[in-house]
């Protein structure tokens, strides 16, 4: 393990004491501060679990890559850590701390389709949008949000197209200006959903390079990532789901062929068939 | 026509207030309907409308005569209900949004009807009080509903001015909102009560029936003309309060109802933005479509003509061309490209050659692109080659040359050095 | 009642029956606001047919008002694709300037002509007894005739064409890969809503042609999972509303339309909420019945863990059961009451029959936490809660799978998993 420059984290070589990010009961990961303490999570979609009792501890400063077959839930989870959706069990906290103590520190990228790209603003006031979350009611964004937005636009490679209408924007083009809006958001942690999904080659790179640049500077970013050849490539760590936890792990160690078989093959269809009974039974207990 | 003019310009007393109450009106629902439709809820206030008519008869049952206030109160109320009815049939039962709608509106309206008939059979029912709700007469307008009109106006611009970021982010992107903290179902609330209570107010002017009109047509046509979300709520609410004092002056002056012409004059604008506007008007879409056709067809000329010389190294050779290039080859010797050599045979002017590289070179670094990157960014059949330069980022293009240049095929202006062949057969198809 | 109203009432059956059917369509293909666009968007044509006709004529309203249905779907849909306008704004702007263009022309009708503006709104029925024409030397009322028409040619179109309809309905792509023109169907269906439209227009006018669409088929969704039978439910219902309405516009001194438009929403919302399948007092009540076997299996659960271990802990020691306490009570009661445990010296034990449904219980859940142990990342200590949730959902088939693949004869903890 790298050596850490910020004075908050132990190294591995003493002997630990309690890390205070760490929430009681949680399996101690080596002295490394947990991001997102994920406990026995369900969540249910239509009274059928799309979630189920997922308990996981993903630590900080990583590029945290979540995997798994469509319908797995990945996005679910997300939205589950983000409060997007509620929760039928289990708890989630950040840092040590509920969302709502640390929303100011979390960004977020949404997947593009949700969207619709004819809305009339650019992208600078896409962008702007990131810092509404420290302007607080009524207040308008000011100079220095106007800098930091175009601080976001030029590290995306966008800053020429900060006045261009976004439906006028490409895919790739789209995708970046939603990694601008979030790094305006001045977070710790980052959680993207699907970012590499349908980019061109240029932004793949481009985002690749701000998410590396991101965690060295100490943050941590958590990703939906469809595309099993790059993992090892972009992330140092991954979370491998099917409706339930597989396995989670740095990348060396977990992604392998046979949690790769877990994941994606066909022994989680009891899996399936319990949860299919349980919603037509009547569903997750509220 | 003397009495239309006076009517517009205030000159007519007893009118004046009438045209002014109406204008505010258009201003406030064509903001807040600005909004509503980017929320994709253009239809709602349809069922508030709707579902006031009941409200208001229920109202009448109560006071026992015709009172305004009440009659609002009402209406209002009865919208509400008719909101959260079509709320709750959404989520408890698997009946979609759409048909809950149209139930909705149907069974309140319905309800209205029948409410009406027994208060007008009643030997003191006052029918003709519900009648103007029904399809709206602002002759009946006096001041102080004008009065009630201009403060619900100045609450809704308020609002929208002081929750602009607000209403903003939520109309764009809800579950980003969501994820910093905002209270969304609350910030929908308080936009679908903006609408609500611009409707209800609204309807003793345009009427139930044709209120959603004044909500939905001026914001459509303002989306024509601008790209901005606050120039496009200003410019709604201007084609609103137009639409008003169009549709009350003309309604005044030829006494026809005011409802229908409020409509006919906000459908009129929005025809001729539809039309008219630049860039995303009908007329402008056409002439860029034209335009780009007629851009591929001479690009696709010089291509074929930089091919069929390229063997032969000098690019001013002559070359015959084939039947479907025909109306490329006209345009191209109208802007100079190409001059005809021969009965058959064409050749490049000095100017076409170098207009021929630039072609050329964009379209083999477009292949190149698709080919090597198989990019899902990129779906267009009939790239315009100047468009490389808009799509691509400056950093790929400048690699996609170096490596056309090691491959032997970018093509430069004749001075520089001679650069080789294509990939693909000349001669072929383009 | 009159003759007059039995004809009355028979026209608004006419008139319910083939909105009713058709709507089934509309509703499912989410089509219910194009609906409600199209009987806005008719009136131009109908005011236009009357003035040149002189009267409430049939014919070649009938064919302007299919048309005008069509355009209205077309213009609406033009609008939308290249004034990138909303789908919802294109519908409101194209019927309501529609409407408003019937009404101003609807200020041409010289006075002289019976065309009361108001019964654009809500029709005249009352008035239909009195505009007779000879059938077979019978004395019939036009509108009667005209909806029973529509209603025939409607009837038989959705007959012979049901299994293209449905296939549409379902899935448009997959029909048109088949050589069913979606496109062709859609827009017949259209159609056929205005012709239907105007023929009702005498019945219930303009606007609550929309509730007659809409109301019954969605009744019959909340009643069925069959298309045909949602059909022919939708009509039971439609005929239902016509008559109830009917009566209660008698009763009251009231329109009939209006009336009709209150049944309709009367009945759907009594049928939401209790049909049994999907209604929600059926939904809550279901839902109270499985938190009672939940409770019930959790105690047969416990004692066989008591048994196991020798030990006595009573009902109200266990910590799952705690929470629940009265629950928990009406459980035991109606445990005892079916023989599946009994109360000796205090204590409760569980009977030959209760100890076969106990074991049954304690089986999933162990070849459950068997299963998570195998396949999930979940450390031992989590796998109790989990299973605690899900023990209760184990169908016999899933528990024959998850016997076969747990192999083993102990649960991750050691314990021995019951045999079947």
């Amino acid at each position: 393990m790298t050596a850490q420059n910020h004075s908050h984290v132990q190294h591995s070589s003493h002997p630990v004491a309690i890390d205070p990010h760490l929430t009681p009961g949680a399996s101690p990961l080596d002295a490394q501060a947990v991001a997102v303490d994920i406990h026995d999570l369900t969540v249910a979609y239509q009274r059928k679990p799309v979630l189920w009792d997922v308990d996981v501890q993903i630590p900080e400063r990583r590029l945290v890559a979540i995997v798994g077959p469509n319908g797995a839930g990945k996005s679910t989870l997300i939205k589950a850590v983000l409060g997007l959706v509620p929760l039928a069990s289990g708890y989630v906290t950040i840092f040590g701390q509920t969302l709502r103590e640390v929303r100011k520190n979390v960004g977020y990228v949404p997947q593009r389709e949700h969207v619709d790209w004819d809305f009339p603003v650019d992208a600078l006031d896409v962008v702007l949008m990131g810092r509404y979350g420290r302007l607080g009611w009524i207040r308008r964004p000011g100079a220095k949000d106007r800098a930091i937005a175009m601080d976001s636009l030029a590290s995306v490679g966008m800053a020429e197209y900060s006045r261009r209408q976004i439906s006028q924007l490409s895919g790739g083009q789209q995708q970046r200006v939603f990694l601008a809006r979030a790094l305006a958001q001045e977070a710790l942690i980052y959680f993207m959903d699907e970012p590499f999904a349908g980019v061109d080659a240029a932004t793949e790179r481009t985002i690749v390079d701000v998410l590396r640049r991101l965690r060295n500077e100490g943050k941590t970013v958590i990703a939906v990532h469809h595309d099993l050849q790059t993992v090892g490539e972009y992330f140092d760590h991954v979370v491998m789901l099917n409706m339930r936890l597989v396995a989670a792990g740095p990348v060396a160690d977990v992604f392998t062929q046979h949690n790769l078989q877990k994941t994606y093959g066909g022994r989680l269809t009891l899996m399936d068939q319990a949860a299919e009974a349980v919603r037509l039974a009547g569903g997750v207990k509220p | 026509m003397n009495d239309f003019v006076r009517l517009i310009t205030l000159q007519d007393a007893n009118t004046r207030v009438v045209i002014l109450g109406s204008s505010l009106l258009g201003l406030a629902c064509g903001s807040v309907g600005a909004l509503s439709v980017l929320r994709k809820r253009a239809l709602v206030g349809d069922a508030v409308a709707h579902a006031a008519l009941p409200g208001v008869c229920v109202a009448y049952l109560v006071v026992g005569n015709r009172n305004f206030a009440a009659f609002l109160l009402g209406a209002l109320l009865f919208g509400v209900l008719c909101a959260a009815f079509i709320a709750a049939v959404r989520t408890y039962t698997r009946v979609k949004e759409d048909a809950a709608t149209a139930l909705a509106i149907g069974s309140f309206f319905g309800l209205g009807i029948a409410l009406s008939r027994m208060i007008q059979s009643q030997p003191s029912g006052n029918r003709a009080g519900l009648d103007s709700f029904i399809f709206g007469k602002a002759a009946s307008m006096v001041a102080a509903d004008a009065k009630l009109i201009s403060i619900v106006c100045a609450v809704v611009v308020l609002a929208i001015v002081l929750l602009y970021k607000e209403l903003k982010l939520l109309c764009f992107d809800r579950d980003f909102a969501q994820s910093l903290g905002w209270p969304v179902s609350r910030l929908d609330l308080v936009l679908m009560g903006l609408v609500a209570v611009c409707t209800v107010v609204g309807l003793p002017a345009v009427g139930v029936v044709l209120m959603v009109s004044l909500l939905v047509i001026p914001a459509s046509g303002a989306r024509f003309w601008t790209d901005r979300l606050g120039v496009m709520i200003i410019l709604s609410g201007l084609i609103g309060a137009i639409a008003g004092v169009l549709g009350t002056s003309i309604s005044a002056t030829a006494a026809l109802p005011t409802g229908p012409m409020v409509t006919l004059s906000a459908a009129s604008i929005f025809a001729v933005s539809f039309v008219v506007a630049p860039r995303r008007g009908i007329v402008a879409q056409v002439a860029r479509q034209r335009r780009l056709r007629r851009r591929v067809g001479i690009q696709n000329v010089l291509r074929a003509a930089y091919e069929a010389t390229e063997q032969r190294t000098d690019p001013r050779a002559t070359w015959a061309s084939s039947k479907s290039m025909h109306a490329g080859l006209r345009l191209a010797m109208k802007e100079g490209l190409v001059l005809q050599a021969d009965a058959d045979r064409y050749q490049l002017t000095r100017y076409g050659v170098e207009e021929a590289v630039k072609v050329v070179r964009a379209h083999r670094l477009w292949e190149l692109f698709l080919t090597d990157k198989a990019s899902v960014a990129i779906d267009h059949v009939d790239r315009d080659a100047d468009q490389l330069e808009h799509v691509l980022p400056r950093e790929v293009v400048e690699r996609l040359e170096a490596q056309l240049r090691g491959e032997g095929r970018l093509p430069i202006t004749p001075g520089e050095m001679d650069v080789p062949g294509s990939v693909h057969e000349i001669g072929g198809q383009p | 009642m009159t003759s007059g109203d039995w004809w009355v009432m028979l026209t608004a059956v006419l008139c319910a029956l083939p909105c009713s059917v058709l709507g089934c369509f509309l509703v499912l293909r989410r089509m219910s606001l194009l609906g409600d666009a199209i009987t806005h968007a008719i009136l131009p044509g109908i005011v236009l047919a009357f003035v040149l006709t002189g009267s409430r004529g049939v014919s070649p309203m009938l064919a302007g008002a299919a048309a005008a249905g069509i355009l209205t779907a077309l213009l609406s849909g033009a609008i939308n694709r290249w004034g990138k306008v909303d789908e919802g704004a294109s519908l409101g702007l194209v019927f309501s300037t529609m409407f408003a263009l019937g009404v101003v022309m609807l200020g041409w009708v010289p006075r002289t002509m019976d065309l009361d503006p108001g019964c654009v709104l809500y029709g005249i029925i009352e008035g239909v007894p009195f505009d007779t024409t000879l059938v077979l030397g019978f004395a019939v009322p036009k509108a009667a005739l005209t909806l029973g028409i529509v209603t025939i040619a409607v009837l038989a179109l959705v007959i012979v064409f049901f299994k293209e309809l449905r296939i549409v309905c379902f899935d448009p792509q997959l029909a048109t890969t088949l050589g069913i023109s979606a496109a062709v169907v859609h827009y017949a269906l259209l159609g056929s809503v205005a012709t239907t439209a105007v023929a009702s227009f005498e019945a219930v006018g303009s606007i609550l042609v929309i509730t007659m669409l809409v109301a019954p088929a969605a009744t019959a969704q909340m009643l069925t999972d069959k298309l045909g039978t949602m059909v022919v439910v939708a009509a039971i219902v439609g005929i239902l509303d016509a008559i109830v309405g009917h009566l209660l516009a008698v009763m009251l001194n009231s329109s009939v339309a209006g009336m009709m438009s209150v049944a309709a929403g009367i009945i759907f919302v009594t049928v939401a909420l209790a049909s049994p399948r999907h209604g929600v007092i059926g939904k809550i009540a279901r839902r109270a019945l499985l938190r009672l076997r939940i409770a019930e299996e959790d105690v047969l659960g416990t004692l066989y863990r008591n048994s196991e271990a020798d030990q006595r802990l009573t009902i109200t020691q266990s910590a799952s059961l705690r929470t629940r306490r009265r629950l928990v009570k009406l459980a035991v009661w109606r445990l005892t009451r079916a023989g599946q445990i009994s109360n000796s010296d205090g204590r409760l034990h569980l009977t030959e029959k209760g100890l076969v449904s106990a074991r049954s219980v304690v089986r999933s859940h162990r070849l459950w936490e068997a299963f998570l142990a195998k396949h999930s990342s979940l450390p031992l200590d989590h796998l109790h809660d989990p299973s605690e949730r899900v023990e209760h959902f184990i169908t016999a088939p899933l528990q024959e799978e998850l016997a076969r693949e747990a192999g083993e004869c102990a649960d991750p903890h050691g314990k021995a998993i019951p045999p079947r």
